[in-house]
């Protein structure tokens, strides 16, 4: 018999996603199974997941889960690991969750310095109603409600949302990371877990940015939107560690 | 403290809340309810419990939300525009059927209103509030006492029926004080194997949620959320009569208004004028099945409310036109004094008719 050397990751349940084909969510999924399984925090994890395209994650992770209003997330985990303070708590949000209805719930939690763990998935645009500008879509570009590209009179300009976060003295650990190759997924999948173990440690509120693509919304091929993500978000986004308890950037 | 004390309601609400078990509070400052933030502020740290001051009351709810799917007795608190803010997320609590308890310390509005008492949020409170078809179960105390004694049944409540239960009183009632007694309570909270706290050698994730996305599964929820409703119904009515058993005219009237209408009932009765009360303490489930009896031997109701006429729907519901209901409000956080009210039973008395 040969040895397994590569499987399901147990913190991820056994049932197909609902994402689209190329579209990142499986990728980042993955990979935060894989660091509650390596920090072996499968039992004590409870997730919070968003309203849009992730809003089933509670369906995939293999935890205990809630599934919070639209931008409520970091308030539900507030209240989960207040009465909790052992478990690993992490909300699941993309950018129109965090960074336009739920940008209050997400500047106070880190603010206050919430002992738990944003996965913010950033692909600039909001996928789950077909397509529309985020907070985060990019000077320029063509959504269903930027038809002639988001200009930034009327529609500002992106936000950079771990930029603001790692002002705020509560956020110990803030990084952004992309999965648009094999390199970039080592290193998300090593900021996720470095988050959760300062989580654990009781450092301070942390955040992992991934930036992802939605080749179904940006109208593109999976490989056309990796290279979109890194010809255009990447120069706008830069991929970096923020936030340390260490202190400073690195 | 089984002594009595003086205590401000709203401050009796918040130890109400801790002799109850209740360990993690979430709110946010607005007149005239912040006393009790501010009492659970100070209180909940002695007690080894959580204080929150939430950004918004849109936070505080949503901690509520966490704090109960997590499997603790929660609770936030607020007043008329803030309880407002709170209506999405009791829409989601009562959908992914969380217990928790919700004050409404009633001002008067429109928008953003006035800071004086008010019975304005009936409708919001008993109708709804938020989107879908849900129920909160609604009590409303009409003294200090009522406040305390009701604040830990609505904890019980809330766990028997997994289902948020909301404490509806008023800026008068919030402010006032009164000697109250704290009895030793035998509210415990029940366990919990649906909260989401970790799997901990658990087998299957709980899952606390009101997304179904397949409607057969969203119909099936609903009317097992209805069948609750309706056990609720049955079992749940609370109420208190005063002199009813030989009254022409019956008043209905709830919270503080009960109180000043009370006074007009005592002064009419002095007097030979047949009139009685019926007081609504769960305002849902409402007493209709009482209101209805009652309309086999008065001859008329008259309604009293701080608004300009909520509940009067629900009294003419109850009495389905058998007797003339009659209504007199005041709002604006203006309160109706007795001579008003004891004028208002003499005109109905004489077939004057209410207002």
């Amino acid at each position: 018999m040969s040895d397994k050397i590569f499987q399901r990751p147990h913190s991820l349940k056994d049932v197909s996603f609902h994402y689209c084909p190329g579209c990142h969510h499986g990728i980042i999924h993955r990979l935060v199974a894989e660091a509650i399984d390596e920090l072996n925090a499968g039992d004590k994890a409870i997730g919070i997941a968003p309203v849009g395209c992730s809003v089933l994650a509670y369906e995939y992770f293999n935890c205990d889960m809630f599934e919070a209003a639209h931008g409520r997330a970091p308030a539900v985990a507030t209240g989960v690991k207040r009465v909790h303070p052992d478990a690993l708590v992490f909300t699941y949000q993309g950018d129109g969750d965090l960074a336009a209805i739920g940008c209050a719930e997400i500047v106070h939690a880190a603010a206050r310095g919430e002992k738990i763990t944003t996965i913010f998935v950033n692909n600039a645009i909001y996928g789950m109603t077909g397509g529309q500008m985020a907070p985060t879509s990019l000077l320029g570009q063509v959504t269903n409600t930027s038809p002639y590209g988001r200009s930034e009179e009327g529609a500002g300009l992106p936000i950079r949302v771990s930029e603001m976060l790692a002002t705020l003295d509560g956020a110990k650990f803030v990084a952004r990371v992309a999965v648009n190759n094999p390199a970039n997924m080592a290193k998300a999948k090593a900021a996720i877990k470095k988050a959760f173990e300062l989580q654990q440690k009781g450092e301070g509120f942390s955040l992992v940015e991934v930036l992802s693509t939605c080749p179904t919304n940006w109208g593109m091929t999976p490989l056309d939107s990796s290279e979109w993500l890194e010809k255009n978000m990447i120069p706008y986004y830069p991929l970096a560690t923020f936030k340390t308890p260490e202190g400073g950037s690195k | 403290m089984s002594e009595k004390v003086l205590m401000k309601g709203n401050e009796a609400i918040g130890e109400a809340a801790i002799v109850a078990g209740c360990r993690h509070y979430f709110g946010y400052p607005i007149t005239p309810q912040t006393e009790l933030t501010e009492y659970m502020a100070k209180r909940m740290p002695q007690v080894d419990g959580v204080f929150v001051q939430a950004e918004s009351e849109v936070a505080a709810i949503n901690m509520v939300y966490g704090a109960a799917g997590a499997g603790a007795r929660t609770m936030t608190s607020s007043s008329s525009p803030g309880i407002s803010l709170k209506q999405e997320g009791i829409s989601y609590i009562a959908g992914a059927e969380l217990p928790c308890v919700i004050v409404n310390i009633m001002r008067g509005g429109p928008g953003l209103g006035g800071i004086q008492p008010g019975q304005g949020d009936y409708f919001q409170a008993t109708k709804g509030g938020g989107h879908g078809d849900y129920r909160n179960i609604v009590l409303a105390p009409n003294s200090v006492q009522e406040l305390v004694d009701i604040t830990i049944l609505a904890f019980d409540l809330a766990d028997k029926y997994r289902n948020p239960v909301m404490l509806l009183g008023d800026g008068a009632l919030g402010q006032m004080m009164e000697p109250v007694a704290f009895k030793p309570s035998s509210s415990v909270a029940p366990a919990k194997p649906w909260a989401a706290s970790g799997m901990r050698g658990r087998k299957e994730p709980n899952i606390i949620n009101s997304l179904y996305l397949q409607p057969e599964q969203l119909e099936k929820h609903n009317i097992r959320l209805q069948k609750k409703y309706l056990l609720i119904e049955e079992n749940e009515i609370r109420y208190e009569e005063l002199y009813t058993d030989d009254a022409e005219l019956i008043i209905v009237a709830y919270g503080i208004t009960s109180r000043i209408a009370r006074s007009a009932i005592e002064k009419a009765r002095a007097e030979g004028v047949k009139v009685g009360m019926l007081r609504p303490i769960s305002l849902w489930p409402f007493p209709a099945a009482p209101l209805a009896g009652l309309a086999s031997s008065a001859n008329a109701f008259l309604t009293i409310e701080l608004s300009a006429g909520q509940m009067v729907e629900d009294v003419r519901l109850a009495v389905n036109g058998a007797k003339p209901v009659y209504f007199y409000g005041r709002t604006g956080g203006m309160m109706p004094n007795p001579k008003a009210i004891y004028e208002q039973i003499l005109n109905v008395m004489s077939g004057k008719g209410g207002k």
